[in-house]
């Protein structure tokens, strides 16, 4: 293919030079092109190189179909983006355009020895070739086939674009901006309603912009569109996705059509589109023909060329031959004839065509070849000649060309349609599946619904030929590099299904999803099974229906704003002091406050001592909390958790079990019965929602006769756990209204008065085993409260920790996490826990469950307390644990370690775990395999600290 | 993204501002104990799947909080209706 710039038409302005690159070779163009016309205009025959064989490729296609002309376009640092398509890519000042998939150059490439090698790569290569060793795949075969096969390479700095995203409703979308597009929107528009019409080009007007006749009329009618105030136009905006009633999803790309320097503002516009009625106007794409050599450069679609000839300017080469088995090839051959594109020949399979379409040609002079078909092309990075025979099979002709256009036929795009799960009927004539009756409120006009008069033409699956398929290349996939051989021996091997034969052969399954390949796949997969193509079946239509940036898709939501980061009121203040920080449950929580240079390890043995020595004070307010109100509260809490409510009195406390109803532990925590109708619920930090929600459940769907009602609190209180000996010291001077006595105010309960002038809830617990009191304040004060305990408490040391030493002091208490030291599968018994269960209680949720066959059974995993022999080894979380080390591989596991740390209170590590039969093998010393050595550990009672619980009462 | 009717506030809403909650109309057991283990593993597990209508439950979350419950063709997605929670079924 020679091409060149015609000396007149086109839409593009030739006063308005733009200069670019490609390859890093300076070219130029005009303003209005395209990459690839502009290029085709240079001169410029090879785009690519092909994903499996590394085949010289050129330009196929002048849309968003095209399989081979792929481009990496880089507008600066972290701006790079592989993969487009060149005929999508519009043209502007310092275009850095490259080619992909080639290796050292797109004109001398290493990996094209793979076409020589072509018959050792047929369909399933890599799963039939690369299955032995399996240690090789990841170090050998991976690594190498990445390198070879492949399109554009993934950039691999942060994009340094932003995006944006809105909503928009209309009561009519119109998807397509050609003549039916535009004449549905000017009808929707004239009827009142907000019409909306979204066209994914560069300018608006489909097929329209390639037939000089219809622009006085696009003019006219796009000025009348923009007239109406009820009408919004998006060009350059991909519907990419039809969605459940009709919601569409679209891009907007709103700077990469403007050099790097012009570009302001959000890269991309992500809209979300609620329409009442849906108009698909996506036109057709034409199908390429499948013959040997049919992806040699300057073999193409003749839509593209006419597209190139009439819309550019551009002529595709010197010497045109057309391929057609339809009337549109004849058409575009006069048209390309009358803007100055010399056709060599027409070469028709169909014995007779219209007869006004023969005249035609031949008084323009052009030789007609009727029931002939092409079988071979001469040239390998370009086109040189085409051999052509009566019936494929026939003595054999050459004509000498530059490029070859084929006229195969076309497709409806019902992409959308068929996303919006709109049915689809054969039709004969098209040789392609059209639209059925409506579904929604969703129709589909013009060409995509086989509604435009392209003349006709007959359907062929792949061209005849006197060369048998298995010698030929002739290519059905052009992006994935799938030969109608291929396809034949996968139904060979037995494939029936065409979704089978496209993942074995992976026909359609590039980044084009086979805009131009998949009905001439389903084409020879049906003649090759010698079944009809609609018993063979349709593959699935899915979004996007071209490829779309992560960028859109993300919109805002990264950074700081990928998800919501929830503060607590205290959290400024832990900031300030040093503190490090964890996530937990999206709260960020202070996790250890180190002093003077000390690691994790030096600050929590220094927090923990400072608990059970002195005094200490944390942050709870991330706790979860639910108020629950009402005459029929205590029923309420007494059916839900495992536990006795309603004998609890006001003024006092009780843990809670939470199970669902199979019967395992889902939450737990603490509740304070308020009064007779109040309770002051407590759950973990991430099963806060959880929890309400279950309530919610209960309470709404299966007791509404309870008289309840629930309310989250969470982020009302502030909450301030002031623990160790030295706590009602520290918090004495600070309290009004309370008796902080022992006698007076004992463990387990609550009262409510005033602390540093502040209402209070305050709750005398304790999660590490030390007297401890939990001040909860309304959130606005709780900062003001922590400073004055922090200031009152410093005569005492009184020392900030953080979420790890309360980790490390609850667990020399054997105190449960709930979601580490339980997983879901982890009943009251397993725990150990049997002690909070009512047993009086005639139900409760998953009561039932606690008597179901396997939860009785014996051999289940049970909570115990680890002790290694070493008294330094600190074993892993999530370690596991087998009775004799000495087995082969795999082992008998008898369970895992499910919390671990260094004890600074007892000098020596700790352990909880979960064991099969573990309260059994109270004594007996089991193994814990790690890489390298066992760790040997002897299974006790999970309470490590204070057992009988005296200085809880202090 | 489906458009729901919640029957509470009478209004047709973004699917994002749902949870969805299982089958509908299996009521828990009043006196659990009554059952055997057969019945019981039939209330905690087992659920029809149909294909075509189903009888589901929603719950407005981000809305009213209200638990409701509606009638979806699995193959489709269209909701054929929805209503309150302790109605009879559709």
């Amino acid at each position: 293919m020679s091409g060149y710039r015609l000396p007149a038409g086109g839409r593009i302005d030739r006063s308005r030079a733009i200069a670019f690159t490609f390859d890093r070779r300076g070219y130029r163009g005009f303003e209005g092109d395209s990459l690839a016309s502009a290029l085709v205009a240079s001169g410029v025959t090879l785009f690519g190189r092909s994903f499996k064989y590394h085949r010289p490729r050129g330009l196929l296609a002048a849309g968003v179909e095209e399989p081979n002309a792929l481009v990496t376009v880089t507008r600066g640092t972290g701006r790079t983006t592989p993969n487009l398509r060149a005929p999508s890519v519009p043209l502007h000042g310092g275009l850095v355009a490259e080619s992909q998939n080639r290796y050292p150059s797109l004109g001398f490439d290493l990996g094209a020895i793979n076409d020589r090698l072509g018959a050792f790569f047929p369909a399933g290569f890599y799963n039939k070739t690369f299955m032995w060793p399996r240690s090789a795949w990841e170090k050998l075969y991976e690594p190498a086939i990445r390198r070879m096969a492949g399109l554009g390479e993934s950039p691999t700095t942060r994009d340094a674009d932003h995006y944006a995203a809105t909503y928009a409703h209309c009561e009519t979308l119109v998807v397509g901006g050609g003549p039916a597009g535009i004449d549905a929107a000017l009808t929707a528009a004239e009827a009142g309603g907000r019409v909306i019409l979204i066209d994914e080009g560069e300018e608006v007007g489909g097929g329209a912009l390639a037939d000089p006749g219809q622009w006085a009329w696009l003019a006219d009618a796009l000025a009348r569109l923009a007239a109406m105030p009820n009408v919004r136009i998006l060009s350059r905006t991909t519907a990419f996705g039809f969605y459940h009633q009709n919601f569409i999803g679209a891009v907007e790309r709103l700077t990469d059509h403007l050099a790097p320097t012009d570009a302001n503002g959000a890269r991309e516009r992500l809209w979300r589109i609620r329409a009442g009625e849906v108009v698909l106007a996506q036109g057709a794409i034409e199908r390429p023909l499948v013959f040997d050599g049919n992806d040699i450069p300057g073999v193409m679609l003749a839509g593209a060329a006419r597209t190139l000839a009439l819309r550019y300017g551009v002529a595709v080469g010197r010497r045109v031959v057309v391929m057609a088995v339809h009337d549109s090839g004849w058409r575009d051959a006069l048209a390309l004839a009358e803007a100055g594109v010399v056709i060599a020949a027409i070469v028709d399979l169909r014995e007779t065509v219209d007869a006004a379409l023969l005249a035609a040609a031949k008084a323009a002079g052009i030789a007609c070849h009727l029931g002939h078909a092409v079988t071979g092309v001469a040239g390998r990075k370009a086109v040189s000649g085409a051999t052509i025979a009566p019936g494929g099979t026939g003595a054999a002709q050459r004509i000498a060309c530059d490029a070859l256009l084929m006229a195969g036929g076309w497709t409806p795009s019902v992409h959308l349609w068929s996303q919006a799960r709109g049915p689809l009927r054969w039709d004969d004539s098209w040789g392609a599946y059209l639209p059925d009756k409506s579904i929604e409120r969703v129709r589909c006009v013009g060409a995509c619904s086989g509604d435009w008069d392209f003349g006709g033409g007959v359907a062929v699956a792949a061209l005849p030929s006197a060369k048998p398929a298995h010698q030929q290349k002739a290519f059905v996939d052009y992006q994935n590099d799938v030969k109608s051989r291929d396809i034949e021996l996968a139904v060979r091997e037995g494939y029936r299904s065409i979704e089978h034969i496209k993942r074995y052969t992976t026909n359609g399954m590039a980044t084009d999803q086979g805009k131009t390949s998949n009905l001439n796949g389903l084409r020879i997969a049906s003649e090759a099974l010698a079944r009809p193509v609609t018993e063979v079946g349709l593959t699935t239509f899915r979004p996007p229906y071209t490829p779309q940036t992560f960028g859109a898709l993300i919109g805002h939501h990264k950074d700081a704003l990928f998800q919501p980061l929830r503060k607590t009121a205290i959290d400024d203040w832990a900031a300030t002091n040093g503190a490090v920080f964890e996530n937990v449950a999206q709260w960020r929580r202070a996790r250890y406050f180190p002093q003077g240079g000390e690691d994790m390890h030096a600050a929590v043995a220094r927090e923990c001592r400072a608990v059970r020595d002195g005094v200490g004070m944390f942050d709870a307010s991330t706790l979860g909390k639910i108020e629950v109100v009402g005459p029929d509260a205590a029923e309420f809490l007494n059916r839900m958790y495992t536990n006795p409510w309603k004998s609890l009195q006001p003024g006092r406390c009780r843990y809670g079990l939470l199970l669902r109803e199979d019967g395992f532990i889902t939450d737990d925590g603490v509740a304070g019965r308020m009064a007779e109708d109040r309770f002051h619920v407590t759950t973990t930090t991430g099963g806060a929602a959880r929890v309400l929600a279950m309530m919610e459940d209960y309470l709404q769907t299966e007791w509404s006769d309870l008289d309840v009602w629930l309310t989250s609190t969470t982020e009302h209180w502030g909450v301030i756990a002031v623990q160790g000996p030295r706590a009602r010291d520290v918090i004495a001077p600070l309290v009004e209204g309370i008796d902080l006595s022992p006698d007076a105010f004992p463990h387990m309960a609550v009262r409510e008065g005033r602390i540093c002038g502040a209402p209070t809830r305050l709750f005398r617990v304790s999660f590490t085993g030390e007297l401890g009191f939990e001040i909860n304040v309304p959130a606005d004060d709780a900062r003001m409260v922590w400073q004055a305990v922090h200031a009152a408490g410093q005569r005492f040391g009184i020392t900030p920790y953080g979420t790890e030493t309360m980790h490390v002091l609850r667990a020399e208490k054997g105190f449960i996490i709930v979601g580490q030291d339980t997983d879901g599968t982890v009943t009251p018994g397993d725990a150990g826990m049997d002690w909070a269960v009512g047993k009086k209680k005639p139900d409760f949720v998953g009561k039932r469950s606690m008597m179901r066959p396997d939860i009785v059974a014996s051999g289940r995993k049970q909570l115990v307390g680890l002790l290694t022999e070493d008294p330094d080894e600190v074993l892993e979380e999530g370690a596991q644990i087998v009775a004799d080390p000495n087995q082969p591989v795999p082992m008998t596991m008898l369970g895992h370690v499910t919390s671990s740390y260094w004890s600074a209170t007892l000098g020596r590590s700790i352990a909880l775990a979960l064991v099969r039969d573990g309260r059994a093998r109270t004594g007996e010393t089991l193994h814990v395999p790690m890489p390298g050595k066992t760790i040997r550990a002897v299974v006790g009672p999970t309470v490590f600290y204070d057992a009988e619980g005296s200085r809880l009462n202090d | 993204m489906l458009l729901i009717h919640c029957p509470y506030c009478d209004e047709d809403r973004a699917e994002v501002e749902f949870v969805y909650g299982g089958e509908a109309h299996i009521a828990r057991p009043l006196d659990p104990s009554a059952l055997d283990d057969t019945q019981w593993e039939s209330y905690l597990y087992l659920r029809r799947n149909p294909r075509g209508r189903h009888h589901e439950r929603w719950r407005h979350t981000y809305g009213c909080g209200r638990f409701f419950n509606a009638v979806r063709d699995t193959v489709s997605d269209v909701i054929e209706t929805t209503y309150k929670a302790g109605e009879a079924r559709r």
